[in-house]
This record gives structure tokens, sequence and C-alpha cells, in this order.
């Protein structure tokens, strides 16, 4: 992380957070939502970089941890379960399942390396997803809204709320340290020079693997965690949160944004939504340009926007 | 006994096609080690290219010409225009970068076609049924089996007969040490790109009139030819051969008979409700028991000196 990095993103912060009185005094609720989405991805974007970029592991099915968390909302929401219906134990068990699912699925991915890994991810991802479809209960292939929202501290964090915003806005920040402290220990030493080589860490004597299965764990829950404030901030869940365009959209985030870097998930969470917004404002076809564009990153510009920003390569 | 006759048949023809699809993968994933998620689109592609040149010929086997011809013009501009750089990408970025071609040929072909889906009418020399030990079956599902057959073995005759097949061997095996000797890889990369398209668009134009030609049929089959290039191992022909038919025989019966299977077993809401995403998901559980198992696949192709390069991680 470089000084002008982390200059631009306090800008962003700020700006995300000055979307509060925005929508208060100009009645712009629209612009909540927005940002609301910009920071749920973000906040998923944080997850998948501790494995995808700071551990330069190709991991293809995050979309997963992030259905797992809106389930856990969706499903304690419509059975009404007395204890496990208010919002710390909804957020809990989003993030518990999270990183329970991540580790199991983490403990087998992990045997393998380099494209066998990407894609025994993506098969798991895949399973989760037909699991998510096969819930017949919860509107199967459809997914089913949800009449209710969590609850937390007596706030009730409804669709389009500034509460759920404001948390949303805390969590993002909350993650984006959390990661950096964890990347800075030498938790993150090892992961990091693993990354680089794997087989010089392990002669140094270091168990990669339960580093690497740490991480994983670790990623999964902050992205159960973005799965609990996305099925709030649709007030729905479906398997379409699961899908493997999802996982694709995720590693396009981390990758947008820098992979690797700090801020990178909030860069690239940024560029994605906001892009989105404005090339779909211009021309229903917005994706003939969105998609040359993603062309054009990976070619001129494979640090991402923290790598642009810094001036280096590898951001 | 005759219900089993026609799904075996139904699933060979499945897998044929799925052997069109991921032949081109395979080569262009082993040889050159791009991960192409822009397979899928050409197979869209050569399917929408076939409704659109029928139509105006109307006539299906000139439409498949063309179609083919079309498609892979398109193939080779992209290779030319846009895949070239990424093949030293990492498989991220190249996932990142063919992403956002897959979002440009989706998009481009709602602009063309229309975001309706398109049918297009078996010839009508093959439009009757045909007697397959006794069980009526439809004739052009037979002749795709018969023509992905014929593709399949001209293919096989290609990689190990051929001179042309003894470089892209050498290639996929050590493309330094290839280079070295005086083979042109660049050339050799773009011929196995056309060949890979063309194929590509082979499935999709067979595939047209079988199933409504729609935007996005390309990412849902794509999956499957990625499970049938890993399954039989990166890079290898006869991999992907028994990948294909494997993948297509188990997915068909699956559905087929697995729902059914449960019936005995569950209650029948539970195996209602269960059966149709097991049958779905049992070819990622066979993928992920098989890179459990051998992470290199069934039919690993031998790699020297450089091994494990092509497949390695970032």
């Amino acid at each position: 992380m470089t000084r002008s990095t982390a200059i631009i993103a306090g800008f962003l912060f700020v700006a995300l957070i000055a979307a509060i009185p925005a929508a208060l005094f100009l009645h712009e609720p629209y612009l909540i939502s927005l940002f609301g989405r910009l920071a749920i991805l973000a906040v998923a974007g944080v997850g998948l970089n501790l494995v995808l970029g700071h551990s330069g592991l190709p991991a293809f099915g995050h979309a997963a941890f992030v259905g797992v968390g809106a389930y856990s909302v969706g499903i304690t929401t419509l059975e009404g379960i007395p204890f496990l219906a208010n919002g710390w134990a909804q957020f809990g068990l989003a993030i518990v399942l999270g990183a329970l699912s991540a580790t199991i699925i983490g403990a087998l991915s992990l045997r393998t390396r380099g494209v066998a890994f990407l894609m025994i991810t993506l098969a798991f991802g895949q399973m989760l997803f037909y699991g998510a479809v096969s819930l017949e209960r919860y509107g199967g292939d459809d997914g089913t809204t949800l009449p209710t929202s969590s609850t937390l501290a007596g706030l009730s964090l409804e669709r389009g709320s500034i509460a759920l915003y404001a948390l949303s806005l805390l969590v993002l920040l909350l993650a984006t340290y959390a990661a950096w402290r964890v990347m800075r220990s030498p938790f993150g030493a090892v992961l990091r020079g693993a990354a680089v080589n794997e087989r010089r860490m392990q002669a140094v004597g270091i168990q990669v693997f339960r580093f690497r299965l740490a991480a994983f764990a670790l990623s999964g829950a902050i992205c159960g965690l973005a799965g609990a404030l996305l099925a709030n901030h649709a007030a729905y869940v479906s398997p379409a949160n699961l899908s493997w365009m999802r996982s694709v959209e995720l590693a396009i985030v981390v990758l947008l944004g820098g992979a690797g870097t700090t801020f990178g998930p909030l860069f690239g969470a940024a560029a994605f939504v906001l892009l989105e917004e404005v090339l779909s404002g211009l021309t229903e076809h917005w994706r003939l340009i969105f998609g040359p564009l993603l062309l054009l990153v990976v070619l001129v510009a494979p640090g991402g926007i923290a790598g642009l920003l810094s001036g280096k390569r590898d951001g | 006994m005759g219900l089993l006759v026609e799904q075996v048949v139904n699933g060979l023809q499945f897998g044929v096609l799925l052997f069109l699809l991921s032949a081109g993968l395979t080569l262009v994933f082993g040889i050159m080690g791009l991960v192409n998620l822009a397979h899928g689109s050409l197979y869209m592609l050569g399917a929408y290219f076939a409704v659109w040149f029928a139509g105006m010929t109307n006539s299906f086997v000139l439409g498949l010409l063309l179609a083919l011809a079309a498609t892979a013009a398109v193939g080779v501009v992209t290779e030319l225009v846009a895949l070239r750089t990424l093949y030293r990408r990492n498989s991220l970025e190249q996932v990142l970068g063919t992403f956002g071609l897959v979002l440009l040929f989706d998009e481009a072909a709602k602009v063309v076609w229309g975001p309706a889906g398109l049918s297009l009418a078996p010839p009508e020399w093959l439009s009757g049924q045909v007697s397959v030990l006794g069980v009526p079956y439809p004739a052009y599902r037979l002749a795709v089996l018969a023509a992905g057959m014929l593709v399949a073995a001209g293919l096989y005759w290609l990689v190990s007969r051929t001179r042309a097949g003894m470089l892209l061997r050498a290639a996929a095996s050590n493309r330094s040490m290839a280079e070295a000797l005086g083979v042109n890889t660049r050339v050799l990369f773009s011929l196995v790109f056309a060949l890979g398209a063309g194929l590509s668009a082979l499935a999709g134009i067979l595939a047209a009139p079988l199933l409504t030609v729609h935007v996005g049929m390309g990412e849902e089959v794509l999956l499957l030819a990625f499970v049938v290039v890993v399954i039989g191992g990166v890079g290898s022909i006869r991999g992907a051969l028994f990948g294909a038919v494997g993948i297509g025989l188990l997915d068909t019966l699956g559905r087929a008979y697995l729902p059914g299977l449960l019936r005995g077993v569950f209650s029948t809401p539970v195996a209602d409700a269960v059966g149709p995403a097991l049958s779905s998901m049992l070819i990622y559980v066979t993928m992920a028991a098989v890179l459990l198992v051998r992470p290199e696949g069934l039919f690993p192709i031998q790699r020297r000196a450089e091994a494990g390069r092509v497949v390695s991680a970032p």
C-alpha cells in the first residue's frame, strides 16, 4: 500500500459515508441502495482477496459462501425460530456457517494446485448451487422474498434503510482493517511467502496447508457475513447468489481493484458497480463496452486499479 | 429396456457434442495454457450463424458450412486481436480477460438476433425416425452421433498420424524445446485455435436443432466442457473423448434414473426434491473425486523438463 492509494481509499470511504446525509436531506434513497451494493460487494471482495490475492490461490467458488450467509439469514427469518430470528444470531450463524463450509471445502480443495484447484473450488461451488436449487421449501430455483429483515441492537435492517447501509460500511471498514492486520502479521507473511514459493516455505518447516486452510476459513467467514448483509439488502435470497457467474464477478472485483492489495476490493467494487451504473445509463447494451473494458484492464493494467495508482506493476 | 436404449444413445450423442466442444478447449488449454471462457461463446455463435445462414439459403448443409466458416473467422480474429496477448498471463487474468469477451459476444448476439430464443429445424431428410435395436429414435440425433464420431476419428488421425499433429503434440509436451527445434509455435497456436473454434462452432451448429438457440447457451455448456477437460487431463484429446462420453452418459442416465432410485430409498416428496439437484450435482461430485485422487486427470499427457508449467498456478 502506498500513500496515494491510501488517500484515494480514504476519499472513497468519506464519499460512501457522505451518502448518508445526502440521502437524508436530498431524498436520494437510490444512492443508499447503489452504494450499499458497492459496500457489500467490497466486503465479499475483501474475503476473497485473502485467498485469491494475498495467498495466490485461484479460488472460483466463493459465491457459494456468500450464498451460505444469505440463506442463513433467509431460512432463520422464514422459519421464525425464536432464539435464531434475531440479528445477532443470524449474522453469527452466517459467519460460522460461512467459515465451516469454507473449512470443509478448503480441506479438500487445498490438496490440489493450480488449475486443478481452480476447477475443484468451482465444482464445490456448483454443488452448493444445486443444493440451494433443491430447497423447494425456500422457492427452489426462483428463491424467495424475505417478509421481514434482521433486527440488530434494536435497529431494523430494512431494505434501503440507513441502518443497513451504515452497518455495511462499518463491516467493510472493519473487514478491510482486519485483513490488513492479518496480512501484516507473521500469519500473513507465511501466506505471502507460500504464494511466492511454497516449496521454500515447506523447507523452512512451515506446514503451509494449515495456514492456507485458516485463510480459506477466514475468507469464507467474511463472505458469509457479506451474504447476510446481501440478504437484507435485497430482501431476497435465491440460488442465483451462488451461481458460478457470481464467483467470476467476485474475482473480477478483486482483480480489477488489484489482487493482494489492501484497498483493491474497495476499488474493484467501486469501479464495477459505478461503471455498470454509468454505462447502463448510457445504453441498454452496456456490456458491449464493459466487456472489452475488462479485457483492456488485463492487457494494460495487470496490477488492477491499486497497481495503477501506486505506479507499480504489482501494486 | 426401450427406455434404457434410448437414454444410452441420448447420453452418447450428448457426449459426442461435449467432445467436439472440449477437444478444442483442451488443446487451447493444454498447448497454449489459456483458460478460455470465450470458448462457449463460439459454440453459441455457431448455433446463431447456423440459424441465420440456413434461413437465408434454405439449406441446412449450406447453412452449416457457412456458419462454420463464419465462426472460425470470428475465432481467428479474436485470437489475433485479444487472446494472443493473454497466453503468457496467469490463469486469473486470462479468466478476467476472456470473461470480458463473453460479455461482449453475448451482448452482440442480443443486439443482432434479439433477446428471444431462435429455433432451427433439422434437414428434411433427417427429420424422421429410425429403429435402434428395435427402439424408434430420431434420425437427426443419430446423425449427430455419427458425425461426431467421424470428426473424433478424423481428429485422432490428425493428432497421432500427421506431421502437423506431431508438432502439436511436441508443443504440448514441451513448448520451449519445440521452439528451439524450429517449430513456429505462434503460427501453430493460431492454427490450433482456429481448429478449436471450428470444433466448438460445429458442436453449436449440430446442437441448434436440438435446443432453443439463446444467449447464455455458451456458458451453460462451457462449464461441462471444462469438467470434461479436467477429468480427462488437460491437453489430452484421448482424455477429452473418454471424459466427454463418460460425462454425457453419467449426466443423461443420472437425470433419467437417479430420482427413481432415490424414490426407492426415501419418501416420494424428499426424493422429488433432492433427485434433480443430486443428478445435476453428480458430474461435479465426480470431478471433485477425480481431482482429489488424480489432480492431473485420468489421461494426463506426458510432459518433459518443464513439467507442470502449463498447469501451474500463477
